[in-house]
């Protein structure tokens, strides 16, 4: 909780909420009659709504991007490290919009809403929504806040995805896209990570088929075990190796299969408070929008041929040792925009802090989005 | 402007697609693309000049050419492949020379000549691994693992019938001396090739 405000904070903000009733029409096939999506902004909209930029998040990321809701508050919102005054995404030059996505469970209409139409919680039968299907809701939030082209439209992970996606299906909305420590698809292995997720939620007891809030209950141990799993591919065995070694909380071994290592017991901790703050049900939704992502396939397989339509220029950043989505998964897609003619630059951070390392301000990373966002911003303000 | 990018600039038309092999801060696209509406990219390794290159606006890959090669590229995509100062530090040149040739329509490279009279004259004198200013290390610190002079260069590309369409000489301030080109490969410091298949 800070005292005072740092200065390089965007300070104290507030979320909104804007109601759509305009029904939205899923890849699925089904509709989502009506949604609510809640957003934060950071500094001001210019005279020409130039100066805005997109925010999109990852897989457990929300709306707070930046600054704090409260005193109390203990930590900033999730991307602190890079919007703010002085910082890459500059909320002194910039508008900046960071929304929390559709079946999330912070604000926007998720499977924890009240479906309208049966006045009982989605839970389950939240439908599941796709990448496609967020860009499209976030197309719709632009036209309300009369935000007609994105400076650009940034995202790590999961939400350079949705980048990505606006390049090919919004081309004229954004002139700037950048992807960070993402993919242009999901590997098989990563998909069984995500499947071995999705297994610890749904075997929990405690999940009945979703419906777990009929039952007064949620299904934390599952949600915990998914958050372990996947809290491990977002650092480097480096990283790991750093903070943990073999450390362990007592000198001798106990020779039982309590937490003995300081690896376990930050695992198990990660994992526990997580399962208090997110829902099972948006993150087996969170965790298929990431393996269905694949905008290639609607171009016959051919990324090329989709990128073709994109008019915006591409910055794409990778770190050394992240796993999940290695330097060389960010390399296909920049072979392929240079293949589709598209303007692009290119960089690998080296640094020892895995999939998580978008988040953390290392000095170079910082030094080439800075860059970036400035060339950016002299084109718009 | 350094004085071979303005040679090298004469020999690529406007609207070219480039393709600038270790691009350094990106001087020569930047100039290229305001001077003459280029395209195109830079490979560069260097972090500082990756984001120098990105302050110019400068479409910079991150690529370790020696490690990688140009694999990644299609054949025939660019009008101009340039590498400068480069050839002489690559584990392979002539596998490289190849490669930029698949990618490009020509080739435009530039290397020291190890040949040059000073060179000479300080290996014949001192029997010691030559330094000068365009040659700065010691033999067991260099990066140039590769040094060639002007003929040999020349019998790499006869040999792979690779066709030489401009040579310019120049000093080590990259000045074009009319005394030069009466014996090139004695008094020329550095090169700039425009090749092509």
């Amino acid at each position: 909780m800070p005292e005072t405000l740092p200065i390089e904070s965007v300070g104290l903000v507030t979320p909104q909420t804007l109601h759509f009733d305009e029904p939205l029409a899923l890849q699925s096939g089904k509709v989502l009659p009506q949604y609510d999506l809640t957003y934060e902004t950071y500094g001001e909209l210019n005279q020409d709504a130039s100066n805005a930029i997109l925010i999109c998040h990852a897989l457990s990321g929300n709306h707070h991007a930046a600054g704090y809701h409260s005193m109390e508050e203990k930590k900033p919102g999730w991307w602190d490290s890079c919007i703010g005054p002085g910082k890459p995404i500059d909320s002194a030059r910039f508008f900046i919009v960071s929304l929390n996505n559709l079946g999330g469970c912070h604000g926007s209409t998720g499977p924890t809403s009240i479906n309208t139409l049966t006045g009982e919680t989605y839970g389950p039968d939240f439908p599941v929504v796709t990448v496609k299907d967020w860009v499209v809701s976030q197309v719709r939030l632009a036209d309300k806040l009369g935000i007609q082209k994105w400076a650009a439209i940034i995202g790590g992970s999961l939400g350079g995805m949705q980048a990505l996606q606006w390049s090919i299906d919004y081309p004229e909305r954004l002139g700037h896209a950048a992807v960070i420590a993402s993919t242009p698809k999901l590997s098989a292995q990563n998909i069984a990570f995500n499947e071995v997720a999705r297994k610890a939620i749904t075997s929990d007891p405690a999940f009945h088929e979703g419906r777990y809030f009929d039952h007064n209950t949620i299904p934390q141990k599952g949600l915990m075990l998914a958050r372990m799993v996947g809290h491990i591919t977002y650092l480097s065995d480096e990283a790991m190796g750093e903070k943990f070694g073999r450390d362990m909380r007592n000198k001798a071994f106990k020779f039982g299969y309590d937490v003995e290592f300081e690896v376990e017991s930050y695992l198990n901790y990660q994992g526990e408070r997580f399962s208090e703050n997110f829902d099972a049900n948006t993150y087996l939704l969170m965790t298929r929008a990431l393996d269905y992502f694949d905008p290639a396939k609607e171009y016959n397989g051919l990324l090329e041929s989709a990128l073709k339509k994109a008019l915006c220029k591409f910055l794409v950043i990778s770190f050394s040792t992240d796993w999940r989505f290695s330097p060389e998964r960010s390399e296909i897609l920049v072979n392929e925009l240079v293949k589709a003619g598209k303007d692009v630059c290119y960089t690998e951070i080296d640094t020892p802090h895995g999939h998580d390392a978008f988040l953390i301000p290392t000095p170079r990373y910082i030094s080439v989005f800075n860059a970036y966002m400035d060339r950016v911003a002299k084109e718009v303000c | 402007m350094r004085a071979d990018l303005k040679i090298i600039e004469q020999w690529i038309k406007p609207n070219a697609r480039v393709l600038d092999v270790g691009c350094g801060d990106g001087t020569l696209l930047h100039h290229l693309q305001e001077n003459k509406q280029v395209s195109g990219y830079g490979l560069e390794i260097s972090s500082s000049n990756i984001t120098s290159c990105i302050e110019k606006g400068v479409n910079v890959l991150e690529q370790n050419v020696d490690k990688k090669g140009l694999s990644n590229f299609e054949d025939q995509r660019f009008d101009s492949v340039v590498m400068t100062q480069a050839l002489q530090a690559l584990r392979q040149p002539d596998v490289m020379l190849d490669e930029m040739l698949r990618l490009g329509k020509e080739c435009i490279i530039t290397f020291p000549n190890f040949a040059y009279w000073r060179t000479r004259s300080y290996l014949m004198r001192k029997g010691r691994m030559p330094i000068s200013k365009a040659l700065p290390y010691t033999w067991y610190n260099t990066p140039n693992i590769h040094l060639c002079t002007f003929k040999d260069f020349e019998a790499l590309c006869y040999q792979k019938n690779i066709h030489i369409l401009n040579r310019t000489v120049v000093d080590k301030e990259h000045q074009r001396r009319w005394f030069i080109n009466m014996w090139p490969n004695m008094l020329g410091e550095i090169a700039i090739y425009r090749v092509t298949r």
